[in-house]
């Protein structure tokens, strides 16, 4: 890195008229002087000693010749503030770092800390997981900074589960280039060639600025391209040595910020959507089944709209709210072997949804078989394809699809429910309106049953988990509640008995399956509900707050307010029936070593005093709750408490699913 | 190689004079081995595995079952879990009461 070319830029920078929507506080020149001033005339010698000249001197006179600050000029830091700004980034969560001081100064003194306001987080992961709820609520990203090396480390698995998840996430990571300069020890330990590569394979696009002027059009062009479906998360490392020097541009050029411009999402061919409404409209049975579909609220009414075209059920696969889980055309996964044409939109895994994979087969390896009957005609609408890796596995098995559109399905749904609508025969009219007919009566028969499923072990203590999410929904439901977050597993209660109706009622799940997303995302998702004014629940499962439990402490010190009813099922109850599973095909008792299941897999002796845990962090805590009898009472209270801006965590203990 | 298996508990469980199950026996033995993980403790079933209680399946099939599913409950072997042990928690969930009809429970009726 050529620091000293760097410092060979002339002064001065300026927001590109025309080209930047920034309101600048860049004007600093004389509001840093006289802070200065203050400064000088605020420092005194111990008031024991006379004053010496210099400090008498300092004492009653304007120090004219001291230069605004040691470095001579504007700090680039408080450049790259002044881009950031011009993003509208609310929120900065991270976890303090050297790496990153010099922006991390310029944000809170210069930027005032706000937009964006930074938030004490106490690990990376932490940070950008609540990155992931709140723009799971907001529709906004939010960016953090890390050391670009341990910090990144930290802060990989859940950047892993934004990129899985398809979640916009700026990530900025400090690095001191300069080997010959940068500090010794710890510092070095802490520097890399290029720190951008540990996530490269799950980030959408990285760079590593080499000046000011080249910082404000990667940032910019990071959250354009962050932002621009199918969104991801993007990265940058950020010198150390450009956050600390003057502010400069190139050869006597003023720095500019430039203007962000939203890029349209990628709609499907024209063509292949004529095509699939064809197919569409002439089926006997068509099956949606959506996973993210509805980035936006917009997304469900486009969903409703193409459903009722066709009364065609939906499977919401609920990476999303993809489909009001009370309209009669939504649908369990049993309806899709009926189908003869399936709609898939926005599917992380389409070979999963029309095969099965049981892990029961000979020699230990699963057995595979269809779900669908020969001849079932697939359609995909799925903006991943276009940013398809190749190293980490996420795109998922290979299935042959007719018709596949590499495009946005929600900016492609307003073309298809128009080309279905033009492409239904009237001759057909009459039977796809019995098919709504058929699907009322499948609705309220699925209904019920699951009613009466949920019912089963109503008064089991531990509490069963169906209890655990009817007892909270009638403690929340006359509120304008959100599910900001469900981690582990509680038998899908929550989307097949709450009426799930708006995008922010619930969030989908953590994209990568990597443990820990529940707390944190629940806390981010939480923080954009605060803002607008929504009741935020969470169930939080025992296992997933343990990886980063800080998290609690960072949402009382910013007082972000949520309801988490723990599902305390005492274990990684995942991991337990692989053990159990691969101990009984090798004929042996699985070693319990005196717990609830096998070595390495349980929670329990000693049990987590969760309450206590979070007590101890600024929350208001009950627990341990055994008994569903218990449970009402202590929820109803919970929720004034939320109410009054504190978050609370009830420790309930749970059957295991 | 499962068929054979099949076969052989079919046979040996023919031959097996009746047991003189327990409940309660099988209630332990439904905790020991990790039943309760997947069905619930009491049977009730869940995301991971069926309902078993109340109205369990008949012993014979349940047996069956046991040892040689090829779903996704990996099948127990008599080394893992005896024939004892089997019908001690055949018992217990024959023990489980009906639930209640979720029309009389005001949160899942509303």
């Amino acid at each position: 890195m050529a620091r000293k070319d760097r410092r060979r830029f002339l002064t001065g920078f300026v927001a590109a008229g025309a080209a930047t929507a920034l309101t600048p506080p860049l004007a600093r020149g004389a509001e840093e002087e006289s802070a200065q001033k203050e400064l000088a005339q605020n420092t005194r010698a111990p008031s024991a000693l006379p004053p010496s000249a210099q400090v008498a001197a300092a004492e009653t006179q304007t120090p004219h010749e001291l230069p605004p600050n040691r470095i001579g000029g504007l700090p680039g830091s408080d450049f790259m503030v002044d881009v950031i700004k011009t993003l509208g980034i609310r929120y900065c969560p991270a976890n303090c770092a050297s790496s990153y001081r010099g922006i991390h100064e310029s944000l809170i003194n210069y930027g005032g800390n706000k937009m964006p306001e930074f938030l004490t987080c106490m690990h990376e992961e932490s940070a950008v997981a609540m990155g992931h709820g709140y723009f799971k609520i907001a529709g906004k990203p939010l960016m953090t900074l890390c050391h670009g090396t341990v910090g990144l480390q930290h802060a990989s698995m859940a950047i892993y589960n934004a990129w899985c998840d398809r979640v916009p996430m700026i990530v900025i990571g400090g690095n001191d280039l300069d080997a010959s300069t940068r500090p010794p020890s710890v510092p070095t330990f802490h520097s890399a060639q290029d720190i951008n590569a540990l996530v490269r394979d799950f980030t959408k696009w990285d760079d590593t600025p080499v000046s000011l002027q080249h910082f404000a059009q990667s940032m910019v062009r990071a959250y354009k391209i962050a932002m621009t479906p199918p969104y991801g998360p993007v990265m940058i490392s950020l010198d150390a040595g450009l956050q600390q020097e003057p502010a400069k541009g190139h050869g006597g050029d003023k720095l500019y910020i430039p203007r962000y411009v939203p890029t349209a999402p990628p709609a499907g061919d024209s063509g292949a959507v004529k095509e699939a409404a064809k197919l569409l409209a002439e089926a006997q049975n068509p099956v949606i089944v959506a996973d993210r579909m509805a980035r936006t609220p917009n997304g469900i009414k486009l969903l409703v709209q193409l459903a009722e075209a066709l009364q065609a059920r939906v499977v919401d696969q609920g990476s999303r709210t993809n489909f009001p889980r009370t309209h009669y055309l939504s649908a369990t996964p049993s309806a899709v072997p009926g189908a003869d044409v399936i709609l898939g939109l926005e599917l992380a895994d389409f070979w999963n949804v029309v095969n099965s994979w049981t892990d029961n087969g000979e020699h230990g390896v699963g057995r595979n078989s269809s779900r669908i009957k020969q001849g079932t005609k697939l359609i995909s609408i799925n903006a991943s394809d276009l940013i398809t890796k190749a190293n980490y596995q996420d795109f998922q098995r290979f299935q042959v699809i007719d018709i596949q559109m590499a495009a946005d399905a929600e900016a492609t749904l307003p073309a298809l429910i128009e080309a279905v609508r033009s492409a239904i025969p009237a001759a057909r009219r009459s039977a796809i309106a019995q098919r709504g007919e058929a699907a009322k009566k499948a609705h309220a028969e699925d209904h019920a049953r699951t009613r009466q499923a949920a019912a089963l072990g109503w008064d089991a203590s531990p509490i069963s988990t169906a209890r655990l999410c009817m007892e909270t929904y009638n403690a929340v439901k006359g509120l304008d509640w959100s599910i900001v977050s469900q981690s582990g597993n509680v038998s899908n209660w929550l989307t097949r008995l709450w009426p799930i109706e708006q995008h922010h009622h619930w969030l989908g799940r953590s994209g990568g399956y990597g443990v820990g997303y529940g707390a944190p995302a629940s806390v981010g998702a939480a923080l954009a509900n605060r803002d607008a004014g929504r009741f935020s629940v969470n169930i939080q499962a025992d296992g997933d707050l343990m990886y980063a439990p800080g998290v609690l402490w960072t949402a009382a010190k910013h007082k972000i307010p949520q309801l988490a009813v723990m599902h305390n099922n005492r274990g990684y109850h995942q991991e337990v029936m692989h053990v159990q599973r691969l101990a009984n095909f090798r004929n042996r008792a699985s070693n319990y070593g005196g717990d609830l299941g096998p070595v390495g897999t349980r929670i329990e002796n000693p049990d987590i005093e969760y309450h206590k845990l979070a007590e101890s962090m600024g929350w208001w805590a009950r627990g341990p709750i055994k008994e569903a009898s218990q449970l009402a009472a202590a929820l109803r209270e919970a929720v004034k408490v939320v109410q009054s801006g504190t978050p609370v965590l009830l420790n309930v203990w749970t059957q295991p699913r | 190689m499962r068929f054979l298996l099949s076969v052989s508990v079919l046979l040996g469980l023919a031959a097996t004079p009746a047991l003189a199950a327990d409940a309660a026996k099988g209630k332990a033995a439904f905790m020991k081995n990790g039943c309760w993980q997947c069905h619930g403790e009491v049977g009730q079933g869940g995301a991971a595995g069926k309902t078993l209680a109340p109205k369990p399946m008949p012993l014979e099939a349940f047996n069956v079952f046991v040892r040689n599913s090829n779903g996704q409950m990996p099948p127990y072997p008599k080394e893992i879990l005896s024939d004892a042990d089997l019908a001690d928690i055949h018992a217990y969930l024959m023990s489980i009461p009906a639930g209640k009809d979720y029309k009389s429970i005001p949160l899942l009726s509303q």
